[in-house]
């Protein structure tokens, strides 16, 4: 089976400042995975760490320093508009502000199905797009001539989804989709997603830093730190079995919603986000609780660790087993 | 028609609007003049007000009501021109130079500046006397067009530039829409209400260099307009002499439609 | 039992509104009964749009036009005496303000000036409550508290825009605890921050209410925040107060048709069955539906929840709710 969307060796860097003194920030650094058709795949990290902008670079709205992104086995020309071809489209975080208030919401469906050739007739189109309302839960009368601050959040993200499936994209792009909707709305929105993949085989790049509606919705995860990924395999072993200290920590800081198991110990905060940016060798020696020497020289490569793929010097593979050498750590 | 019932509401409005509308409907009556406003000596002269002569006559034989009448007229046409074609510019320049960056942006905002620090005041005066022979009312409000929209580029640009980064910006770019069409459907409705301001603004700008060009001497005197009568009005010594009715016409409107226009 | 530090009885908070002459009441803080005391942290919980921050604004007496308090009153304990704080001189308020009573609000950016220096900002804060001669000793008093939160001293000298996010959410707290206030009121302290970041704002939230044995009333929709912190959690719903009880009552036991929809949808670890949310939207506080908010969303509606207001029942001791499936008077009746 083809891969619906491969990113190889995907860099971004940013410089800022004058001619007198540059800081260049690697936002996306060397980063590389890969999407399978029908599954839903989760982009996580802390703010700051680059998956927006992957996920921009991905739609075309940014230029890649350098790297590859390859749609259904054909490379992305640096000009063309992604979305049109390639069957892609996105959805925001903030539901407010995806749609212009000062016009009516239907006018994006309708514009939508004049620019993409999607029916002949308003009455065709007007069916169309009901169809794709209903899917999330609303018609077409619901739309009908209303402004968006007429409508909830999570109504408004719902009307975003239906939007984006109007031209049948098989890859939906998702950045931070339920972090702005209550929580108590966002199961309905998340179960929208596994329907899309499960009844027709849409796939979801779910940008987010919400690790447990990670957990529940999605099949891959790629956990990412300072732009880069650390660590990425399925939900169970990457979000169950956390092997990167970095995965472990975010694990253990998640608030449970259970009062039996509240968090135990202390952490370090880090201070300055900026230092851990232009640091040489693993990004996350300065606040690892296993951090070694070499850590702080040499970038880890990738390890395959019981099939997930960790960047840790812990699990260097040497002479003895990698067991050893974890538990040796503590 | 809600907002602008609603903006009936403020007192400054109405009354501004009430003003307006009154020098239109003042304006519009010059259709109905008997007398031909370019022709000198058609009634007796320095007449005081009267019934037959609302307004009494001035020096150069021209009944004041009725000339007013075309005064207000011509000098609503060249705020109209002025206003309206300085705003196209202004709003081409802006959407072009916020949406494009880059190059464009550059160029069209240097030139922008440009407008902006020459003294405009001395290039209108120098430009009215060279071309002063076919300086009529289109050309005037053309010329002031051409040096009113470079503050309002700068203004559009900008906000052109913010909405740029907003979402939904890029959710219309997502629905397969053009540049242009994006920027006229998305971006209008919350540039119109920039535009419509400057515009008011502009206009008054406008008139108030028209009467200082006419007062000057430098526009076609036989064409009335509020300025060329202030201009006879003093040449003449109208204040001097007590005749306060010609001085005082020109004044009065100048005045109200000032405030009018500010006011709106 | 600790004794109530903050109470408030019937209270009705309403923004009141003239559009283009039609008068709007958005009922925000509709008869609300609390009873907050002393050492505990008390987590209000509930979905945007419900009123929790007007009920805090309420509490902290920062009450400003189109907000007016149309009925009720807020009762603070001072020095073991009840006070009733519209009783109060704006004088008054403003010395309880930061030594009793500390609100920390939404977004830290609201309360550090952004073209001062951290130092500055505390400096301001202290002499404003405090008769302090030397500099020196302001910033003694800084630099100590800030060690004793375990935050370094020195980014007293840095601007805010200079600190990370999380970062200048802990000095907003540690300002707020400056002076040793009884009351600290938060307003989704951690929402927009990551999550090990938040982690550390509320372990250094716990930390402060440990040491100082006070009161903390913490807003947040985040029910993990308040499985972690809180004490006693009170679920509030278009403006009312619906079930209030001891943090693990609430998760283990909740009552209201509502707070069981809540607990059941928040997504757990190791376990991807299939959750619901609540169906339907929260209704507009203008525009509220006669007798219970909830009962156009509640699966179990009965007519007379369509009619009139639910009262509290006790359904545990320090557990009630108000719900009319819930009948009856005593313990361990519930629906």
């Amino acid at each position: 089976m083809e891969n619906l969307l491969e990113v190889q060796h995907l860099t971004k860097t940013f410089t800022f400042g004058s001619v007198i003194s540059r800081v260049k920030i690697t936002a996306v650094d060397d980063i590389s995975f890969h999407i399978k058709p029908a599954e839903i795949f989760a982009l996580a990290g802390e703010s700051g760490c680059g998956k927006s902008t992957t996920a921009r670079i991905i739609m075309g709205f940014e230029r890649a320093t350098s790297g590859d992104i390859i749609h259904n086995g054909k490379k992305e020309a640096k000009n063309e508009k992604v979305w049109f071809t390639e069957g892609i489209q996105a959805i925001f975080q903030d539901p407010f502000a995806t749609f212009n208030p000062l016009r009516t919401v239907e006018r994006y469906f309708f514009e939508t199905i004049q620019n993409y050739r999607l029916a002949t007739s308003r009455s065709e189109a007007i069916e169309r797009i009901d169809a794709k309302l209903r899917l999330v839960g609303l018609t077409y009368d619901d739309l009908a001539g209303k402004y968006p601050s007429e409508f909830s959040g999570g109504q408004l993200q719902r009307i975003s989804i239906a939007r984006a499936l109007l031209t049948d994209p098989k890859l939906i792009i998702a950045d931070e989709p339920v972090s702005m909707v209550d929580a108590s709305l966002r199961m309905s929105i998340v179960n929208l997603f596994k329907r899309l993949r499960d009844e027709f085989g849409v796939s979801v790049l779910y940008i987010t830093h919400d690790l447990a509606t990670a957990y529940y919705v999605c099949d891959r995860i790629a956990i990412m730190f300072r732009g880069k990924i650390v660590e990425i395999g399925t939900v169970e072993q990457v979000l169950m079995a956390p092997k990167h200290p970095y995965t472990q920590l975010l694990r253990a800081s998640i608030p449970e919603a259970d009062p039996a198991h509240r968090w135990q110990g202390v952490i370090r905060l880090s201070d300055a986000e900026q230092e851990e940016y232009l640091r040489q060798g693993c990004r996350f020696a300065g606040r690892c609780p296993h951090v070694m020497d070499v850590c702080r020289q040499m970038t880890p490569p990738q390890f395959d660790v019981d099939g997930a793929l960790v960047a840790c010097h812990l699990y260097t593979k040497t002479p003895q087993s990698d067991e050893v050498l974890i538990a040796s750590k503590g | 028609m809600k907002t602008f019932r609603d903006l009936l509401r403020d007192y400054r409005f109405a009354l501004a609007f009430g003003v307006v509308c009154l020098l239109i409907a003042f304006s519009v009556l010059s259709l109905f003049s008997p007398y031909d406003p370019t022709r000198w000596g058609q009634v007796p002269r320095d007449l005081r007000p009267s019934a037959q002569h609302w307004l009494g006559t001035d020096s150069n034989g021209q009944d004041v009501f009725w000339n007013a009448t075309f005064a207000v007229r011509n000098s609503l046409i060249i705020a109209v021109i002025a206003g309206i074609v300085s705003r196209i510019i202004a709003v081409i320049v802006g959407m072009v130079a916020g949406y494009r960056g880059g190059a464009w942006d550059r160029v069209l905002m240097f030139l922008s500046d440009s407008l902006l620090v020459i003294p405009l005041f001395l290039i209108i005066v120098m430009m009215a006397m060279l071309i002063r022979a076919s300086l009529n009312l289109v050309t005037l409000g053309l010329l002031l067009a051409f040096f009113g929209w470079a503050w309002d580029a700068r203004l559009i640009r900008s906000q052109i530039l913010s909405l740029r980064e907003r979402d939904f910006t890029q959710t219309a770019i997502l629905c397969g829409t053009g540049t242009f069409r994006l920027v006229i459907n998305e971006y209008m409705p919350y540039t119109m209400p920039l535009i419509f301001s400057t515009l008011i603004n502009n206009m008054a700008w406008a008139i108030g260099l028209e009467i200082t060009l006419a007062i000057l001497g430098l526009l076609d005197m036989s064409i009335p307009t509020l300025g060329t009568m202030l201009y006879w009005a003093i040449n003449y010594q109208a204040i001097l002499l007590g005749r306060w009715w010609w001085v005082m016409t020109p004044i009065t409107l100048s005045i109200m439609l000032f405030i009018a226009l500010y006011w709106l | 039992m600790d004794a109530t530090i903050l109470r408030t009885e019937r209270l009705q908070a309403f923004y009141v509104l003239d559009i283009y002459g039609k008068t709007k009441r958005i009922k925000a803080v509709n008869h609300i009964d609390l009873a907050i005391r002393e050492n505990e942290i008390y987590g209000i919980a509930g979905e945007s749009g419900c009123g929790k921050s007007t009920l805090l604004k309420t509490l902290a007496a920062a009450v400003e036009p189109p907000l007016r308090v149309i009925d009720g009153k807020v009762f603070y304990r001072i020095n073991g005496a009840e006070v009733d704080v519209a009783a109060l001189s704006a004088e008054e308020k403003r010395q309880l303000r930061m030594t009793y009573l500390a609100y920390v609000p939404q977004g830290s950016m609201s309360v550090l000036n952004p073209v001062r220096r951290i130092r500055d900002t505390y400096r301001d804060f202290i002499e404003s409550h405090r008769d302090v001669r030397q500099k020196g000793e302001i910033f003694d008093l800084a630099r100590e508290h800030l060690l004793e939160l375990g935050l370094p001293p020195k980014i007293l000298d840095a601007y805010p825009h200079q600190l990370s996010g999380g970062m200048r959410q802990r000095v907003t707290i540690a300002l707020a605890t400056l002076l040793k206030p009884r009351i600290i009121i938060g307003d989704e302290p951690t929402t927009a921050l990551d999550v090990v970041v938040q982690r550390g704002v509320v372990q250094l939230l716990k930390d402060v209410q440990s040491r100082l044995r006070n009161t903390i009333v913490l807003v947040t929709h985040d029910m993990g925040v308040h499985a972690n912190i809180a004490d006693r959690i009170g679920i509030m719903y278009a403006g009312k107060i619906v079930e209030e009880a001891p943090a693990e009552r609430i998760f283990r036991a909740p009552s209201h048709p509502y707070t069981r929809y809540l607990i059941n949808s928040l997504p757990r670890f190791g376990d991807k069955t299939v959750r619901e949310s609540v169906p339907g939207s929260p209704p507009s506080l203008a525009n509220l539906p006669a007798g219970c908010p909830f009962h156009p969303r509640c699966p179990h509606a009965m007519d007379v929840c369509k009619q009139a207001v639910p009262e509290f029942t006790h359904v545990a001791p320090d557990h009630k709710v108000a719900c009319w499936l819930v009948e009856g008077e005593g313990y361990g009746k519930s629906a």
